[in-house]
């Protein structure tokens, strides 16, 4: 398949690997973390732990949008989409993830709430043009990379004067997180970062510079075939090398240094920023989110339904908090595997098949028996 | 050892959900907690798709029933007609049963077109003629509007099982091969191509076809070496190789090189961010067999149509989790694993 195959040439990525064995410096410990789930799951998916130096030790970041949304804004969708007369449209992954007291909008669906699982912002705009009847509120979530598409949607439904068309927003963003990260009190110690794809090729490359320039941790943005990834902890360990710091491109065939202009421009048109934002395992960061502009007030869930986001604890045996900063390894968590698992799980890492849980336990499970632990008391 | 504990399910404020028919081990769970202890019998409780059992007049007996809830109803190579006669022939066949008879039960919604009902029922009455299985009794009910999705069909099948034959799931052993008999994916591609909001424009037709003549060809060229067949349906090849390793007990340890996937349907699977080994199939089989005789069966299914691309994937282990595990194209290791759920498109 052009385009593909070449990324995924088995002999290529061996001599990608002899040459990161060659160089990487057997008296030290690289620690890089790759910040997307993207990224965690084609190490998983193609084994490319097994391709690596044991010094070089990659770290699963917070980069998954299903796995940073709190238990808040979870139970504040299953209300919203409990409510007489209101349709709530969602992308997949999201109907699994528990909110608080075991509930999810799966099990929400199961007892009458009308949830519709939807591949983009046009099919929940579609099912508001078809039954207009109905109150219909996309679910929105996602980095940079669903932004665009939401503010589409929205300027869509502008148009078109859909009255019954409204997006309950939790658009994050990833400089903020990756600062998060950096200024954690005893935080992981990183040593550098495989930056994200799919959110470069709309932001580009230079928001990513005050972590070189304030922090002393290189960054190279990568692609998520096996061997962009490959490609990327090879580039990372030559600038530690070197000891440089600075933000390169590996995904230059995708990703420009300023990024898509036009797609940060109507989402600026649309959106603003939120002054604070709870992240799961994060806690709450300043300026990390958005919000729709007073001026597109009118399609927003949150002040057409009076969504009102009440504080939810995570289950206290989870580790997914320490997990996305990079503190713990999934294997480490008590309920891992045990309790929580992609049928059942505890933990939103789980949940997302790009979650570091989830990629670890359906890919990479077998590297390590995970030690015997009383769960007793730790059930949610 | 890591044992998962998965849970019970909350038979006092628990509710089906989607996930508990998607083919994954939700689904399992829902049959090992309700149907199996409910209906509990010594050929139920073997967990093949069908049953043998013996009747009374000596000589044995293969049973299965199915339902068909496919959508859309009409799909690139098929639909769900065909699809009815296919599918129950095949759970019949890959206990090595000559599949006789069937029979059918239409669930019907109110207000649905009696031209696409004709169109399913023609469909259906070719397959069968094709198949040399007729289906000899039936059933119509009509649901008010709304409370079904068009059209339902269940089917039951009966054949017989020549002597001397035992195929079944818990045979596999540590160093038989196996092999399966064409590329995967294709009926679910040519499914989704087609969803309403999912439209694709592809080549791939679905694989839909009924299994015993190539089943008849095996059986005569490996005979008692072939120890099992299963036909990778919902969950794909993953689910299926899963369900071998658990019932026997073992591991598998598989060689994504070895696996063909057509290049439509690899591409559709990277634009829809799924696995082909997920993807389900409808025309072709996964046999274990003792080593010795895996070239000689390999000759026998390319020999048959249905088997041209017949290939090796992989070999039978000892492990005490019985994981299914895969060396990669890149050369390292994984698991390949039931899905959980449905797979999903990335979200970012």
């Amino acid at each position: 398949m052009k385009y593909v195959d070449e990324y995924r040439d088995g002999a290529l990525a061996r001599a990608v690997a002899s040459a990161i064995r060659a160089e990487a410096d057997p008296a030290r410990t690289y620690r890089f973390m790759e910040f997307c789930g993207g990224h965690t799951h084609a190490i998983a998916r193609y084994g490319l732990e097994d391709l690596l130096p044991a010094n070089v030790r990659m770290i699963h970041g917070p980069g998954c949008p299903v796995c940073v949304l709190p238990v808040s804004r979870v139970d504040a969708a299953i209300r919203l989409a409990s409510q007489p007369g209101v349709t709530l449209a969602t992308y997949g992954d999201l109907m699994r993830v528990p909110g608080s007291k075991g509930m999810s909008l799966q099990k929400a669906k199961a007892v009458g709430a009308d949830i519709r699982m939807v591949y983009s912002t046009l099919d929940a705009l579609r099912i508001a043009e078809q039954e207009p009847g109905r109150e219909v509120v996309f679910f929105a979530i996602g980095f940079e990379t669903t932004t665009p598409p939401t503010a589409v949607a929205l300027r869509m439904a502008e148009t078109k004067r859909l009255g019954n068309f409204s997006v309950f927003c939790n658009h994050v963003m990833t400089p903020a997180a990756m600062r998060a990260i950096l200024t954690t009190p005893d935080g992981v110690p990183l040593d550098g970062f495989v930056g994200p794809a799919h959110v470069s090729t709309v932001i580009g490359t230079a928001p990513y510079a005050f972590c070189a320039a304030e922090f002393g941790r290189p960054v190279v943005i990568a692609g998520f075939e096996p061997l962009d990834v490959m490609q990327a902890v090879l580039m990372l360990v030559r600038q530690v090398n070197a000891g440089r710091c600075a933000v390169e491109n590996q995904y230059a065939r995708a990703v420009t240094p300023e990024g898509n202009r036009k797609a940060q421009a109507l989402v600026a048109e649309l959106f603003e920023l939120r002054d604070a934002f709870e992240w799961r395992g994060l806690g709450v960061l300043p300026n990390s989110a958005l919000k729709l502009r007073p001026s597109f007030a009118r399609f927003d869930a949150e002040a057409r339904f009076g969504v009102e986001t009440l504080t939810a604890a995570d289950n206290p045996a989870c580790d997914c908090g320490a997990i996305l900063r990079g503190m713990k390894r999934p294997p480490d968590c008590r309920l891992f595997g045990r309790t929580c698992t992609p049928e059942n799980p505890i933990g939103a890492c789980m949940v997302s098949s790009e979650g570091a849980c989830a990629a670890h336990w359906t890919y990479g499970r077998f590297r390590e028996p995970v030690r015997a632990v009383p769960i007793e008391g730790v059930l949610p | 050892m890591l044992t998962p504990r998965y849970g019970r399910l909350d038979l006092k404020a628990g509710r089906v959900e989607m996930t508990h028919g998607a083919g994954g081990r939700a689904m399992a769970q829902l049959i090992g907690e309700i149907f199996r202890p409910a209906l509990a019998n010594e050929f139920l409780s073997q967990g093949n798709d069908q049953a043998i059992v013996p009747l009374p007049a000596g000589g044995r007996l293969a049973m299965t029933t199915d339902g068909y809830v496919v959508s859309p109803l009409f799909f690139p190579g098929g639909d769900i007609g065909s699809l009815a006669v296919h599918g129950t022939i095949n759970d019949l066949a890959m206990a090595g049963a000559t599949p006789l008879y069937l029979t059918a039960n239409f669930v019907i919604e109110e207000g649905f077109a009696l031209a696409d009902l004709a169109r399913i029922a023609t469909s259906m009455g070719a397959a069968a003629r094709e198949a040399g299985v007729p289906v000899v009794a039936g059933d119509t009910k009509v649901v008010e509007r709304g409370k079904a999705d068009g059209l339902y069909i269940s089917t039951a099948g009966v054949g017989v099982v020549p002597s001397g034959l035992d195929l079944s799931g818990d045979r596999a052993r540590p160093g038989d091969a196996i092999l399966l008999s064409g590329a995967i994916g294709d009926h679910g591609v040519a499914i989704m191509s087609s969803r309403e909001n999912l439209t694709f424009e592809t080549a791939v037709l679905s694989d839909s076809a009924a299994l015993h003549g190539l089943v008849a060809a095996m059986v005569a060229a490996a005979g008692p070496h072939l120890k099992l067949m299963r036909d990778p349906t919902r969950g794909g090849l993953a689910a299926t190789l899963n369900e071998i390793a658990r019932q026997s007990s073992v591991g598998l340890q598989i060689e994504e090189a070895a696996i063909p996937v057509r290049p439509q349907v690899a591409a559709a699977c990277e634009l829809l961010g799924l696995d082909p080994l997920n993807v389900a199939n409808e025309g072709k089989l996964v046999a274990v067999v003792e080593p010795q005789a895996a070239e000689p069966l390999l000759a026998a299914m390319r020999a048959h149509p249905l088997g041209r691309d017949a290939v090796r994937i992989g070999t039978v282990t000892r492990d005490d989790q019985h994981f299914v595990q895969m060396t990669t194209a890149f050369g390292g290791k994984r698991i390949v694993d039931w899905l959980a759920g449905e797979q999903l498109p990335r979200i970012c």
